[in-house]
């Protein structure tokens, strides 16, 4: 127990507030409460998901801000999804839009889910994010990095303004 | 080994790659023969896959590549018959073959003798009489998806009941669907359907320039993309006859064990977090945003999706980056081997990962694990210290090992990799070779094929490729260990109860992009 804690004294608080906060009041002032997304990888190479991932270390905390990722499309105010959308994840996809109550505000993370990226459209894809449920948003890159992701949750919350 | 008998003494060829090879021509009978002398040899089935060669020679061929003592066999089937071409199924004397066996039936419509015949990339997404790799095939359509279930094995029996999860997780994860057998809360049977993330792949590479392929080939799997991009131009530069410059190897390698160490580092975080100990995520995710970041200043981007090209790599080291890494690897050190024994000695994270998902050797073996898992059940294997290629083979890289099976020994993997990682960073930068780090790899040879195998931070991957004219790729077939070790999950979990598969899945972290192709 006390290595536990003399490790948390040693590393202290790596969050880089000026770059959150403004963006939490942001987020507050839209919905007055947390934001809920679920995030859904409709045919992801796995890449922007790390990225994903990285929104929750302490760098950027993002459960700090009040921004939490939910098990279920049923308690999400945003849906964060990767693609390019295989065919085999056009259904689920569709599914986890419908299930999801409004106003289903809708991000579309990396190259592939933005255009369809290096895969394309083709037999086993349908492409961009868009050609399969409305966006909002997109983030570009390959992967985006975290504080991209970031200014696209921003982008979009203010956009409800 | 006792293969004397066998048509593996016959008309051999070398294959080109960046370890040892050979290729073989084999019948049906021969086929079926050869591999048979292989299980006996207990070389490890590495991959299968399949081509049309109707427009070169009139057949289909069937490929399937081992990894045994002396490196490489890759054994070749010409298949004649080309209206219901058919070939004598591996999966009897190696497990993992069977759904590699369905897939190439999804893409090329060559069928093997095994009885199951479900679809296992082709979710119904496009007709049954429809192959996309085939030479014939429209790549301009699209098809509408055809809503039918998956027959599931079912499980009977009093008490028993189903819980269905995916292809949606409830988690930043990839999609797959995994069907549960239960009795309470334990677990009498796992079934996974996998394919979800299909993005036909195989079917970009064909026709593509040979100069840009590594690009798609980093894109398989994003956690991997040093270890498939390296692989690729592995395959390029040997049937090419480029050898990478020194000072390229080098730099490979180090980001290769940058790879694995972002993984590794993330995984024991998120491992620590399943047993409820959200302590060891904060801890790790921070390590692994530290590399992440360095990564950006030294190799201009977090992951490094385009660092290894034909030829060498994109760029060299900026001034000054070995100091900063040298202190990066003294950080990292310190603070794994100081979480180390903070996981070590917690109780309640103990109690979690000891005796929890479990697989014996024996069984490992069965199934023909690969890397890290099979490191984890006891089983030695590791290209880089058995078939070592530039750089490699002036490190001395050492294989971990544990023979627990359990969470606890993936656990115990990941740490010895990290400080074993560590160690050949240190060693590749203080022996950096001068020179260039890039020479130009002219259009390939058309109808060359060569093979590049990886050791990535999971285990090996491969990528085999085949030239096509005027600079393009004529075929090429990318496979990742995940392929090999997501039916070793379907018996760790085996008995356990379902509220620790998310951690017995993490401790594995297998990739659905990479086995889904």
């Amino acid at each position: 127990m006390f290595d536990v804690l003399s490790r948390m004294v040693h590393t202290g608080i790596l969050t880089d507030a000026s770059a959150t906060d403004r963006l939490q009041q942001q987020i507050r002032s839209v919905l007055g409460r947390a934001l809920c997304i679920r995030q859904v990888d409709a045919g992801s190479c796995n890449g922007c998901e790390l990225e994903i991932h990285a929104l929750n270390n302490p760098y950027y905390n993002l459960e700090g801000l009040g921004i939490k990722f939910v098990a279920s499309p049923r308690h999400a105010d945003l849906l964060l999804v990767t693609g390019p959308v295989s065919v085999n994840m056009e259904e689920a996809l569709k599914r986890t839009y419908d299930a999801a109550p409004d106003p289903k505000l809708v991000v579309a993370v990396g190259d592939c889910g933005a255009c369809g990226g290096i895969f394309g459209t083709s037999y086993a894809t349908r492409g961009a994010v868009s050609n399969v449920i409305p966006v909002d948003h997109t983030v570009p890159g390959c992967p985006p990095s975290p504080q991209a992701i970031l200014d696209g949750i921003f982008q979009v919350v203010r956009s409800q303004l | 080994m006792h293969m004397a008998t066998t048509v593996l003494d016959r008309t051999r060829t070398l294959l080109a790659g960046n370890i040892a090879g050979e290729r073989i021509a084999a019948n049906a009978e021969e086929w079926v023969a050869s591999a048979t002398a292989l299980h006996g040899a207990g070389a490890r089935l590495l991959t299968l896959w399949g081509t049309d060669d109707r427009d070169r020679d009139r057949c289909f061929r069937i490929y399937a590549a081992w990894l045994h003592a002396a490196g490489l066999v890759v054994l070749e089937h010409a298949i004649e018959d080309r209206t219901h071409p058919t070939y004598p199924s591996l999966a009897e004397l190696f497990p993992a073959a069977g759904r590699m066996e369905r897939a190439v039936y999804d893409l090329l419509g060559i069928a093997s003798t095994a009885p199951d015949r479900r679809g296992w990339l082709r979710h119904n997404g496009w007709p049954e009489d429809v192959f996309p790799l085939r030479r014939d095939f429209d790549a301009t359509r699209q098809h509408a998806v055809q809503s039918l279930p998956y027959a599931y094995v079912e499980v009977e029996g009093d008490g028993v009941h189903e819980i269905a999860v995916g292809p949606v997780h409830a988690g930043i994860i990839e999609p797959g669907g995994f069907r549960f057998s239960v009795v309470g809360e334990k677990v009498l049977r796992l079934e996974e359907r996998l394919g979800y993330t299909h993005k036909g792949v195989a079917r970009r590479f064909q026709g593509m320039p040979q100069a840009s392929g590594h690009k798609l080939a980093a894109r398989l799997s994003g956690d991997s993309a040093v270890a498939f991009s390296w692989a690729w131009c592995a395959a390029l530069e040997s049937i090419a006859g480029v050898v990478c410059p020194p000072r390229a190897a080098a730099l490979r390698g180090l980001a290769l064990e940058h790879e694995r160490l972002a993984n590794h580092l993330g995984d024991l975080g998120a491992l620590g977090n399943d047993a409820g100990f959200a302590f060891g995520l904060t801890q790790f995710s921070r390590l692994k945003e530290d590399l992440l970041r360095l990564n950006a200043e030294v190799f201009s981007a977090r992951y490094l999706m385009d660092f290894v090209v034909p030829g060498g790599v994109a760029a060299d080291l900026p001034r000054l980056a070995s100091d900063r890494l040298y202190a990066l690897y003294a950080h990292l050190e310190l603070a794994a081997a100081e979480l180390r024994s903070i996981y070590d000695e917690h109780a309640g994270v103990q109690d979690r990962f000891r005796e929890t998902g479990r697989l014996d050797r024996d069984t490992a073996v069965r199934l023909g694990a690969l890397g890290l898992a099979a490191r984890a059940s006891g089983i030695a294997n590791d290209l880089r210290a058995d078939h070592p290629w530039a750089p490699y083979d002036r490190l001395d890289a050492q294989s971990a090992g544990q023979n627990g099976g359990d969470v606890a020994a993936r656990v115990q993997v990941r740490f010895d990799e990290i400080f074993e990682s560590l160690r050949l960073c240190r060693m590749l930068l203080a022996e950096l070779p001068e020179g260039p780090v890039r020479t130009a790899v002219d259009a390939a040879e058309p109808y060359g094929m060569g093979i590049g195998v990886i050791e990535g931070w999971r285990g090996p991957v491969a990528m085999v490729l085949e030239t096509g004219p005027e600079g393009t790729i004529r075929r090429c077939h990318a496979h990742d260990a995940s392929a090999q070790n997501w039916p070793l999950l379907e018996y760790a979990i085996l008995g356990n109860l379902v509220p620790d598969f998310p951690l017995i899945n993490k401790s594995f972290n297998l990739s659905y992009s990479g086995q889904d192709g």
